[in-house]
């Protein structure tokens, strides 16, 4: 009983903290603050389109995980889920020596191209996607596998092809969870710092993300970092509260 | 339009090894025990496994491992109706139907709706119909499709006792309308008999015996089937005038004829006596009344001893001979009621 409690007020606590010290008289200006509205504007920006780019890939991706076995499918599983435990901010090095001038894709990217992708939006939308896709994937593959064979079977049987299949029975019986994975996913982008900062840097306008100007905002102008964290805060309430059933579903 | 197929397969402890010819209009019922491979044939005629063999339907060869040929399942003129109807949940009664037709798809599903009596829920979800109702909407489903093999999954099995009669009787009904070759896979004898014109029986994976419903009954070649005719089944070496039972007994019976012989008695001809009886009875030794289970007017008691057989005794006689669980009993069968034919 008391290490429950003590584990809840461990979460608890900052919440309050967060609460009770928010300068509320200095709350309504930040929040109008151009910065406020470029940050949260590029937040929601970057994470819709990670979670739209995770949504692409994501998907057949998490097919490929349903269709195979043994060990192909544990190093395709381990390497799906590694962005989840691996440090955001390791990720991020990972992503500038890939993507990077002078990186392993990068590189030729830029001698062909002049094409540069790191600290810019694109970098931005590629850090949170390299981040937050597993949890799609991870919830779309839940929900493959749920998935009775037999419905796909007697769509076959009735004459559909492979394509008419996915998209007519497949797809639809898996909206479920598709939602809540693409739900976790976006809310995972929201929050995406490491990973972000070390490959797309803090430019205002391109790549500085919410959390990013809490961040910097601590150090200047603190009233700004508690507006900006009770706004992260309110969103993420709003997705636990509009997401409960299905996450206690998926969970 | 015919069914000519031979299908083996193996899967880790499990193989299949089964010839079967089945002639449009008629309906094959495959009978046999859990696990004895039929719903793994119904796949494999679908498509939806792969195998060794050689399919073919009307002519057209569908499987032909020999020939590296495999039409997939969705290109073959065979329909699938699964035990628990496996209707898309995210779909109107009437898309279902209409999923698997290619054009004028509303209006013929509507059409096979009405014909059936479903028209008034066609525009239901699969979730607000009864088990009965959804299991004629997947039967028409497939219908609508005009395969020319219809391939049924204990159909029945998964229906409440009470509607099961309702649905066999539409589905006895549209058999009766449908062309092509119809293969049941069924546990259920009631529903083997009443549906089918042939019965194939599977156990582990191979055909033990196949023949009319009343051939198979009467002459059956292994467990199953004895119990499915509700008869004794023994097997043993057939020495002229008697039987050499594996136990070493000597069972009477007139032609008994010689070599390996399989012999059925009916329980009724199983006489139970409280001491050992007098006059004509050739096969009398001691049992022991092991279960009695009542079964209409009849009670059913399993004997062991010498022979092991199942008696049907009526409830008066189990009041005079005292029987109960437990009770000693002479066990008579006459030499003419026992019925010997080669195994």
């Amino acid at each position: 009983m008391v290490l429950a409690a003590a584990g809840l007020l461990l979460f608890l606590l900052p919440l309050a903290g967060l609460v009770a010290r928010a300068p509320w008289d200095q709350v309504g200006p930040a929040l109008i603050a151009p910065e406020t509205a470029t940050a949260l504007g590029l937040s929601l920006f970057c994470s819709l389109s990670a979670t739209a780019v995770a949504l692409v890939l994501g998907i057949p991706l998490a097919l490929l995980l349903a269709r195979t076995s043994g060990t192909l499918r544990a190093v395709l599983r381990a390497l799906t889920t590694l962005p989840m435990v691996l440090p955001p901010v390791v990720g991020g090095v990972a992503l500038l020596l890939a993507f990077g001038r002078r990186g392993l894709v990068g590189a030729p990217l830029y001698g062909a191209f002049g094409i540069q992708i790191p600290f810019t939006t694109a970098a931005a939308v590629i850090a949170e996607t390299f981040v937050a896709m597993p949890f799609l994937v991870i919830a779309v593959e839940a929900g493959l596998r749920a998935l009775d064979p037999r419905y796909e079977e007697a769509a076959r049987a009735l004459g559909a092809t492979g394509w008419r299949v996915f998209a007519r029975v497949t797809l639809p019986l898996l909206r479920p969870a598709i939602f809540s994975g693409a739900v976790l996913c976006w809310a995972r982008a929201l929050g995406e710092f490491g990973a972000t900062i070390t490959f797309a840097g803090d430019l205002p306008g391109r790549t500085q993300t919410i959390p990013l100007a809490v961040y910097v905002a601590l150090e200047t102008r603190p009233e700004g970092a508690i507006a900006l964290s009770l706004i992260l805060l309110a969103v993420s309430l709003a997705i636990l509260i509009g997401m409960r059933d299905r996450w206690l579903g998926w969970l | 339009m015919s069914l000519d197929a031979t299908i083996r397969l193996k899967r880790d402890e499990f193989a299949l090894d089964v010839q079967l010819k089945v002639s449009a209009g008629e309906t094959v019922a495959v009978l046999g025990p859990n696990g004895a491979g039929k719903t793994t044939l119904l796949r494999a005629l679908a498509g939806l496994v792969p195998i060794n063999g050689r399919v073919e339907l009307n002519g057209q060869v569908l499987d032909d491992s020999a020939a590296g040929r495999h039409v997939p399942t969705e290109r073959r003129r065979v329909g699938i109706v699964f035990q628990d109807h496996v209707l898309f949940p995210h779909m109107t009664v009437l898309d279902n139907v209409a999923f698997g037709l290619r054009h004028d798809s509303s209006r013929i599903a509507r059409e096979w709706l009405d014909r059936a009596g479903l028209g008034d829920r066609a525009s239901a979800m699969p979730r607000e119909l009864s088990g009965g109702q959804a299991q004629r909407v997947a039967l028409i489903r497939t219908l609508a499709t005009e395969p020319h093999l219809l391939l049924l999954d204990e159909p029945l099995s998964a229906l409440d006792v009470t509607i099961r009669a309702e649905v066999r009787r539409e589905l006895s009904r549209q058999l009766s309308g449908f062309h092509g070759v119809r293969i049941l896979v069924t546990h259920d004898p009631l529903e083997a008999i009443a549906l089918a014109d042939r019965l194939v029986v599977l156990e582990h994976g191979k055909v033990v015996q196949s023949g009319s419903p009343a051939e198979v009954t009467a002459r059956p070649r292994s467990r199953f089937v004895a119990d499915l005719a509700g008869v004794n089944l023994l097997r043993g070496q057939g020495r002229g005038d008697h039987i050499e039972l594996a136990s070493g007994t000597a069972l009477a019976a007139p032609e008994a004829g010689d070599g390996d012989v399989f012999a059925v008695i009916h329980p009724r001809a199983v006489a139970l006596y409280t001491s050992r009886p007098e006059g004509t009875p050739r096969n009398v030794w001691r049992g022991r009344a092991e279960d009695l289970d009542l079964q209409g007017e009849r009670v059913r008691v399993r004997l062991s001893g010498a022979v092991p057989l199942v008696a049907e005794v009526t409830p008066s006689a189990v009041r005079e001979l005292h029987l109960d669980a437990g009770a000693e009993v002479w066990v008579a069968v006459k030499a003419t009621e026992v019925s010997v034919y080669p195994a």
